[in-house]
């Protein structure tokens, strides 16, 4: 088994701030994370794909076409944007680091097939730094069908 | 238990498949295609997976897995032309899947004790992209 993992970066802002929750609840849960005008990082996305080495060329899939897929999928929604107001899935979804990672692996797998047509490998794992103090790391087994349903994610309980 | 041990070795390298025309290679590695070659200073992080050694306490003794990291991978290639200089890369692209599976085939004999066994071997070209081959792989 073979595994290749691409580095990207981007600087995206964000609020955690849920309307299912009160005003004090939501500083309570999400802090200064919750602050009205938002706040910014500088994410690192760490994308995995599994799958043979081919015997002439000697690579899994051609990275310009990894490229392509992270860039027009995920980095040119998500770079140098306010989450919460530019990014579709998350008008109602709390951008967590936990939900941008759900959200960018649902959007990558989505249209895999896509950009590897001539390959059998798929996407094995996203990570992601928020900061250099956390990361968040979604495995993707065999036996999970590719298609990661946003709606399924976890939204943080009060 | 996994143990892990880093090293680095700079050579350079060139992707490209002889059979194929400019564009083709072009189309297939990108700028790694250009045919001066080009280099990396190449990170490797090798794992094992095993347990203490009841009397030592150890793996596996450090001092000689950095030895045969020495002798298996990093003379072989620091300071090398992988294509023109480090068999099998005269036939075998060097891509970063390729040169990692070859660290694998160097090592996965060297690594193998009563109590261990060579897990991963993860071959960074850069900061941003590595190759991960596992146990599996060598089956």
């Amino acid at each position: 088994m073979t595994t290749l993992t691409r580095r990207y970066r981007f600087c995206a802002s964000h609020r955690l701030h849920s309307e299912a929750l009160s005003e004090a609840e939501n500083q309570r849960v999400f802090g200064k994370c919750n602050n009205p005008y938002g706040h910014g990082h500088d994410y690192v996305l760490d994308v995995s794909l599994t799958g043979e080495l081919n015997a002439t060329t000697g690579l899994i899939v051609r990275l310009s076409d990894l490229d392509r897929l992270v860039k027009t999928e995920v980095l040119a929604a998500f770079a140098y944007r306010n989450l919460n107001q530019d990014v579709a899935e998350f008008t109602e979804l709390v951008p967590t680091t936990e939900n941008v990672a759900l959200v960018i692996a649902a959007r990558l797998s989505q249209c895999w097939r896509d950009y590897f047509p001539y390959s059998k490998a798929r996407l094995s794992g996203i990570s992601i730094q928020e900061t250099d103090r956390n990361s968040f790391e979604i495995l993707i087994s065999n036996a999970v069908p590719l298609s990661v349903k946003t709606n399924e994610s976890v939204i943080v309980n009060a | 238990m996994f143990i892990t041990r880093k090293a680095e070795f700079s050579a350079s390298h060139v992707c490209r498949v002889n059979s194929l025309s400019e564009q083709e290679n072009f189309d297939l590695y990108g700028e790694e295609s250009h045919p001066s070659g080009h280099g990396h200073n190449y990170v490797l992080e090798v794992t094992l997976e095993g347990d203490p050694d009841p009397v030592t306490g150890m793996v596996m003794d450090l001092k000689e897995l950095k030895e045969i990291l020495e002798r298996e991978v990093i003379q072989p290639m620091d300071h090398r032309f992988l294509n023109f200089e480090v068999p099998p890369f005269d036939k075998v692209v060097p891509t970063t899947g390729n040169v990692a599976r070859e660290i694998w085939r160097r090592l996965d004999a060297k690594l193998r004790g009563a109590h261990f066994h060579l897990a991963k071997v993860r071959l960074f070209e850069g900061p941003d992209l590595y190759v991960d081959v596992m146990k599996e792989a060598a089956a």
